[in-house]
């Protein structure tokens, strides 16, 4: 018998039925086509044993991920970097990152001694407590669906007392995040990552006194208390990145975009704190493509479709950079459900004038407060009804159309397109 | 007036959600008419200019609220324009401020600016949503459409007017929503306030600037369609 049959032994009886209805129930979602069938497992998990995450986790070494943006992608880059460990690792890749999420991911996969769990902002205290992990993700802090979501400033406050709560934890975080790096900086360990940060918007006054921060490039300080951007280990320049040893490393992937630079190099200080050379590590990241449907590449009628994600102003900002030139067209679609938020107010922090001059199509349930957003910064559209019309207005201009989507336009065109991975 | 000029109070701490909507808008409908603007964009660390014609003021978490108005009052800029007679637009967080005093962090009162008589401090729970009301019939508005986002209770004592009455959504907490006197303005409808109510944007530029040219039609068609749009969505989902 080895270590991890004897895991799965140790599970007390309720944990095992509660993981066995809730796998059941995950597999009828799937064959259902209600969809990836990643919480409701969970839920039904936790009713029947409040503190199966907990029991869960016992034994693994977990890795929790979190901020605004990139969490599902770093989550995915982690794992990527880690298989070099051999073994499985149990990982919510379908985003699925509140209690029921998580637990389902661990249930999934009841031998995995390792597990990457991306987290929603919220839930890190009581996700910390839960799953006492060995290391703890910070990405970045900025405004995002504050409808639903707590105010920003709030939760790196509850980020903070809740890592200094847990001495054992090793934070990996983003120093260029004035917000990210206060909350860290109560935690026993850092490895502190340079990554950047393209949107300051949320950023420009010192988080734990208020007072303007003092900002040179990526450095930032505060006159008035103190606080400043902490010695980092790891750096992200351009295309390379600097480890620990002082060496550059060309990072070459082929996900595109500096914030998924950003998201590699925080994988492979991860990878590093598991004794994962950061040149295995880094061979893992290149063959990664997309990440659920993110990036990936599909043909419709002859016209080369990309879709990209993003949710807010500051993944807006990053998505924009990483368009391809003209005259490849632009789809553009928000929706305002649940999960997007209800608000569309975040629209008028994205600077669109750099869309002047492009094909731009606008699309989903608010395209018109998104038409009212473009005519303000002077950028031209035409509005269209769902994929194929906009496909139908891509082919007069090119063979090729590029699509930033918030999360449910998002997975309503990825449905539309055959629920590409 | 040979240029408008807008300015922009703190954007460092009070715009937390698309609050640069209202400038975009202001801005937008003065140029079609043939008024240039400049925009002044005030941090934090800065003394607010005294001869601005349009005062604008965000939204902001608890904290930034705070410090916001203690430099606001500490520098004096926005109170000597509101002495000369500016035009003060503010949301949320900022139209708090404006009053006698508001709760800040864990609800201990704070000095507001005392420029509406009004007070403000935490209700029971969050008012998140969207919001219609009826604007005061003497301001020729009609009606408010837009989202708040807030856990304020706002009281106004007698030398501030309502701005409007709440037929959806919480507003002041009491039926009324917003507040002025004379040409300070404030509302709950957070960030973006205008893009939904171009007749409100209108009402402060002609308070600034006095009267103006309609704009022609097909500038403010999709304005108007959104704004139409919003009003049949909410009205559907609350019957």
């Amino acid at each position: 018998m080895d270590d991890n049959t004897l895991q799965r032994f140790r599970l007390p009886m309720r944990a095992r039925v509660a993981t066995t209805i809730g796998g059941a129930a995950a597999t009828v979602s799937r064959l259902a086509g209600k969809g990836d069938g990643s919480v409701i497992g969970g839920i039904i998990g936790l009713r029947l044993a409040p503190d199966l995450l907990s029991l869960l986790a016992a034994g693994r070494q977990v890795i929790l991920v979190t901020g605004t943006n990139g969490k599902t992608t770093t989550t995915k880059l982690i794992t990527a970097a880690l298989a070099p460990l051999g073994g499985e690792i149990a990982s919510n890749i379908y985003g699925a990152n509140m209690e029921a999420g998580l637990t389902s991911a661990l249930s999934r996969a009841p031998d995995a001694r390792v597990a990457v769990l991306e987290t929603d902002e919220k839930y890190i205290p009581a996700m910390v407590k839960a799953t006492s992990p060995k290391v703890v993700v910070l990405l970045n802090l900025s405004r995002d669906q504050m409808d639903r979501a707590a105010e920003i400033w709030l939760l790196a406050r509850r980020w903070r007392e809740a890592l200094g709560n847990a001495p054992d934890c090793h934070v990996v975080a983003n120093a260029d995040d004035p917000l990210v790096a206060w909350a860290a900086s109560s935690a026993h360990k850092v490895t502190w990552v340079a990554a950047g940060q393209r949107w300051r918007e949320d950023s420009w006054c010192c988080p734990h006194c208020g007072a303007h921060l003092q900002r040179d490039g990526d450095d930032w300080s505060c006159r008035e208390c103190g606080h400043r951007r902490p010695p980092v280990s790891w750096l992200l320049y351009d295309n390379e990145v600097v480890d620990p040893t002082g060496r550059a490393t060309r990072l070459d992937l082929v996900l595109p975009g500096r914030a998924n630079r950003s998201n590699a190099v925080i994988a492979l200080a991860v990878a590093e704190a598991f004794g994962v050379h950061i040149m295995q590590a880094l061979r893992e990241l290149r063959q990664v493509t997309s990440v659920v449907g993110r990036y990936t590449q599909v043909n419709r009628r002859g016209c080369d479709i990309r879709l990209l994600l993003a949710k807010n102003p500051a993944g807006w900002l990053e998505a924009l950079d990483v368009m391809a030139p003209a005259p490849t067209p632009i789809l553009l679609s928000v929706n305002a459900q649940g999960p997007d938020g209800r608000d569309t107010s975040w629209l008028w922090d994205v600077d669109f004038r750099r869309l002047r001059g492009r094909h731009v199509l606008v699309g989903g349930e608010r395209k018109l407060d998104l038409a009212v957003r473009l005519e303000a910064d002077e950028v031209p559209f035409k509005l269209v009804s769902n994929i194929d019309e906009a496909v139908d207005a891509a082919l007069t201009v090119a063979p090729s159309l590029e699509v930033l989507a918030n999360y449910t336009a998002f997975q309503q065109y990825r449905v539309a397109l055959g629920r590409v991975q | 007036m040979r240029q408008l000029r807008l300015v922009w109070v703190y954007p460092d701490l009070l715009s937390t959600y698309g609050d640069r909507g209202n400038v975009l808008v202001l801005e937008r409908r003065a140029r079609l008419r043939g008024l240039p603007v400049e925009i002044v964009e005030v941090n934090s660390d800065k003394p607010v200019p005294r001869d601005g014609h349009i005062y604008l003021m965000g939204g902001g978490e608890d904290l930034p609220q705070t410090l916001a108005a203690r430099r606001l009052l500490a520098d004096g800029g926005l109170l000597a324009a509101a002495g000369n007679g500016a035009v003060i637009f503010a949301v949320c967080a900022g139209y708090q401020m404006l009053g006698m005093e508001f709760g800040g962090a864990d609800d201990a009162p704070v000095q507001g600016l005392g420029l509406l008589d009004m007070r403000s401090s935490r209700g029971e729970r969050r008012a998140v949503g969207e919001i219609v009301a009826d604007v005061d019939p003497g301001l020729n508005v009609g009606k408010l459409t837009g989202f708040e986002n807030h856990q304020g209770v706002t009281r106004l004592g007698p030398n501030a007017r309502p701005l409007a009455r709440t037929t959806l959504g919480t507003g002041n907490g009491d039926g009324t929503e917003g507040a002025y006197n004379g040409r300070v303005l404030g509302t709950y409808l957070h960030g973006p306030a205008l893009v939904r109510n171009p007749n409100l944007a209108d009402l402060l530029l002609y308070w600034a600037a006095g009267p103006l040219p309609p704009l022609p039609p097909q500038a403010e068609e999709l304005a108007n369609r959104l704004r139409a749009e919003r009003l049949s969505a909410v009205t559907a989902a609350s019957q």
